[in-house]
């Protein structure tokens, strides 16, 4: 399949931009009016064409832009990418998962030959071209997973799975909302979760659990989770929240539609064959507001979404104070017309905004 | 100083108990000044255990305050060291020839433990089988998110990084990796506005 | 993505197989090899997973969990060894007595409850009878990893060591039998009290043993997370009961030599399954009404979880009592 690659940035001037085939195909999370916490698991087994369900590793216009600021995050700041010595296997296991995926996936970008363990990976978009040993890191630039990890969109935390409980043993994060994989990176479920508010008190991460521990190798599964992010910024870490923080100060009304954008994380689940580890994806998508309001149910449902979401949540995703600024941009594309139930536009049977 | 009843709080902030014996081959004790008080609290004295028993005591604050009640245990091993950085050495050689069956008491304060925890877990010993007591003083060891770096006997919040200068809060985050609780900038959202240091736990 | 989340459909992990190879061990032991029927590879595994085998035997089908022995790399065929058990429920007897070669089964994706912990300076494995088998594939995945690690394997007699002449030709140094009938039994004090920090051990055999085992190293210091076992649990029969089934509006009656699970699928229930040995807790049901005792045979649920009489777990546990509703 063709993509046209944006050549894009994620900071500075922030040049990101949607085309219509991405915000038509955005991972719009809220299928009802209100949100509210849940272990809103799925089969990650397919969904429909061209949605970013579809494939394993959805690959889509931000693809060559997003890698290149990956580089310069991890130039900036190696310890964003950590692997603990006894998960090296895991990233092995990763490797092939995102190889063997991604050149069945989208045959006419990726390319893997293999002779034995003599393997040949060609990248198109990335003009990467490399031949090595599978299982043996001498023949690679990187460990296996920084390796992969520096060529596939989205976060990747891996888990070992000990003790009936999972261990945050290594990760590739440079996309994160507001969370340190190095300091982060050795704590067990519950712990790295702890911040979260009201989810630990309804028993959210204790259900969660039981589910990941049983992820098979045959059935990996998805879930949708969501924040909001001032300017198209990827890298929103907390290492570099003293820069980025200040961002969130300059929304004014006339600048909000272009400048607020919804940020969407699509998290799979799979299981690693040799080393038991469970991979855990995170892909991040972003959308203006004023891009995704072009979609009149989302327009409406966002308003509601954001108007009656629980103090406690709104602190801790970031926005309470541009809450208000938010609101008064929303409301005008609410017309107070029911919307269907689901996540998906209603594009053939929805009537537009009620001026 | 009497024993700290820490609020609750969130479950990666680590939670200390109370030492009491186990059944082992041999244990190891590592303790920091007000610490000799828990050991002399737990051991009674119990000439099996103490025959069995290598006492690793830290005098960082108290100098010769603890020393003496400590030797007349008559632990099969006895050591008083200046400092943690002085110590780690001993400790790892001791955890390089130490046995599975060994138990491990830790008490001291928060940042104390934590580092001895570890060089325990290095060695391949798993935490949740380390005992601690916390004794002492409430400070924290605190890691700047910004520039990474460990500013120690933390007592108030906000307070500024030892390292980049930065004014930063305090966090219930912890990181036994590091053996550290997080540190964040407070005034990231409004340059300048930084409200007057607290006293922790006031 | 849909409005709501789509449970994950039991039994559509399989992969159809058929049998290979049938190979004599010893008068207890038989391996069995299998391939796929559509001639691609089996997916690799992490060693010490097992999968349950799906047979049928006239129209009963028997479903059982047997660890994988075969070298995890080598997808071109999967491998199990199975005691023969003449008092069981039947489902060993099945595969010594009438499984042939070419005979078709079905074999779920492998499923992990034994793994190694890869952070271990040292793996100490025990292995009793049968339990050799999840340590075939250990030893041949630590092999390739150059993990260090070291077996001691009993058995009442010599011949009824299964590959243990094989596997001491191999590994001289790592490899230490023991024979009941030459009065040779594992000096465990001895061996759990010299190894160094960051070893971990794992036990696999009869329940004697691993009792054995786990409790001397409990008593001598050693951590629970450092101490590892695999038990798996037949579901032991019972006094038959009824059950209703108030999703599926169902009332059945499960029977004295089969499981609260079997019985549901025997009534062509939907009911989510894994491993089959009350340890993985994929079965677990709502109880919506008791009014009597639920018999809990899992490794699952927590003592708090079993006294409350809310859960119950099919493919082991069982009821005593006037009225059991499940939500299934």
């Amino acid at each position: 399949m063709t993509i046209q690659f944006n050549n894009e940035t994620f900071r500075d001037d922030y040049s990101f931009w949607n085309s219509d085939w991405a915000i038509k195909r955005f991972p719009f999370p809220f299928h009802q009016d209100s949100y509210m916490y849940a272990v809103n698991m799925e089969m990650h087994k397919g969904g429909p064409a061209g949605s970013v369900y579809e494939k394993r590793f959805d690959v889509d216009e931000h693809y060559v832009s997003e890698m290149k600021d990956r580089a310069l995050v991890l130039d900036e700041d190696p310890l964003r990418c950590q692997s603990l010595p006894h998960m090296t296997l895991a990233g092995w296991d990763l490797l092939e998962l995102i190889m063997v995926s991604k050149s069945e996936d989208y045959p006419d970008l990726f390319e893997l030959h293999r002779d034995g363990s003599i393997w040949r990976w060609i990248n198109k978009p990335m003009g990467i071209d490399d031949t090595f040993t599978f299982m043996d890191e001498t023949t690679l630039p990187y460990g296996p997973m920084e390796y992969i990890t520096r060529q596939a969109q989205g976060d990747y935390v891996i888990l070992d799975q000990r003790d009936e409980m999972l261990w945050m043993d290594a990760g590739m994060v440079t996309t994160q909302a507001d969370w340190s994989l190095d300091f982060d990176i050795g704590m067990n479920f519950f712990e790295w979760h702890a911040p979260v508010p009201l989810a630990h008190e309804m028993g959210i991460f204790k259900r969660a659990l039981k589910f990941l521990l049983n992820v098979k190798q045959s059935a990996p599964a998805r879930r949708l989770n969501w924040t909001m992010t001032v300017n198209p910024l990827l890298d929103s870490s907390p290492e570099n929240y003293d820069k980025w923080g200040i961002q969130k100060t300059t929304l004014t009304p006339e600048n909000i539609g272009s400048k607020q954008h919804l940020r969407v994380e699509l998290q799979t689940f799979f299981r690693l064959p040799r080393s038991n580890a469970l991979v855990f994806p995170i892909r991040c998508y972003l959308i203006s507001f004023k891009d995704l309001v072009t979609i009149p149910k989302w327009g409406r449902r966002l308003h509601r979404v954001v108007r009656d979401l629980p103090v406690e949540l709104a602190t801790y995703k970031g926005f309470i104070d541009n809450r208000p600024l938010m609101l008064e941009y929303l409301e005008k594309f609410d017309d107070g017309l029911s919307t269907s139930p689901g996540v998906w536009p209603d594009r053939d049977t929805e009537p537009p905004l009620k001026s | 100083m009497s024993k700290f009843l820490f609020p609750p709080s969130i479950p990666s902030r680590p939670t200390y108990g109370v030492l009491e014996r186990r059944d082992g081959i041999f244990h190891i004790i590592i303790a920091e000044d007000e610490g000799a008080e828990a050991i002399i609290d737990f051991v009674e004295s119990d000439k099996k255990f103490l025959n069995k028993a290598h006492i690793i005591f830290v005098a960082t604050k108290s100098g010769e305050k603890y020393v003496s009640r400590l030797k007349s245990l008559a632990s099969a091993q006895f050591y008083v060291g200046p400092s943690y950085s002085a110590s780690v050495q001993r400790l790892q050689k001791v955890l390089e020839a130490a046995k599975m069956g060994s138990q491990f008491y830790l008490t001291g304060t928060e940042g104390f433990m934590g580092q001895a925890q570890n060089e325990i877990m290095k060695a391949g010993f798993p935490h949740t089988a380390i005992q601690t007591e916390h004794r002492g003083s409430v400070a924290r060891r605190m890691q700047c998110v910004h520039c990474k770096g460990i500013t120690e006997d933390v007592i108030t919040d906000p307070f500024v990084c030892g390292h980049c200068g930065l004014n930063l809060f305090v966090r219930d985050h912890y990181s036994r990796r590091l053996a550290a609780y997080q540190g964040v900038r407070v005034d990231a959202e409004d340059f300048g506005n930084v409200p007057e240091p607290v006293e922790l736990y006031t | 993505m849909t409005a709501a989340p789509q449970k994950v459909e039991p039994g559509v992990d399989i992969i159809p197989a058929l049998v290979d190879k049938i190979t004599k061990v010893n008068e207890l032991v038989t391996r069995f090899e299998f391939k796929r029927i559509d001639g691609k590879d089996f997916p690799v595994f992490s060693a010490g997973s097992h999968t349950v085998i799906e047979m049928k035997d006239g129209d009963r089908t028997i479903r059982n969990p047997y660890s994988l022995m075969s070298d995890p790399e080598d997808g071109s065929k999967y491998a199990i060894s199975v005691r023969r058990d003449d008092v069981g429920r039947g489902g060993s007897l099945f595969l010594h007595k009438k499984i042939k070669v070419g005979d078709k089964v079905n074999l779920t994706y492998p499923l992990n409850l034994f793994s190694l912990d890869l952070r271990a300076r040292k793996h100490l494995f025990f292995a009793g009878g049968i339990g050799i088998t999840p340590f075939l594939s250990m030893i041949m995945q630590l092999e390739s990893l150059v993990g260090s690690w070291e077996l001691h394997y009993a058995t009442q007699t010599e011949e009824l060591a299964s590959y243990g002449e094989e596997l001491k030709n191999k590994y001289p140094k790592k490899v230490n039998q023991y024979f009941d009938d030459a009065d040779q039994a594992i000096l465990l004090q001895k061996l759990l009290t010299t190894q160094p920090i960051g070893t971990h051990i794992y036990v696999c055999g009869p329940a004697g043993m691993i009792k054995w085992v786990t409790s001397t190293a409990k008593n001598v210091g050693w951590p629970n997370a450092n101490v590892h076992s695999e038990e798996f649990l037949a579901p032991k029969p019972g006094k038959s009961f009824q059950v209703r089934l108030c999703k599926s509006d169902l009332t059945i009656e499960v029977g004295e030599n089969e499981s609260l699970l079997e019985a549901m699928e025997r009534e062509g229930v939907n009911a989510p399954f894994s491993c089959r040995g009350g340890a993985c807790g994929q079965c677990e049901t709502e109880i919506v009404e008791l009014d009597g005792e639920i018999i809990h045979r899992d490794h699952w649920l927590d003592s708090e979880e079993q006294d409350s009489g809310t859960k119950i777990m099919p493919c082991v546990s069982r009821f005593l009592g006037n009225s059991l509703v499940i939500n299934r």
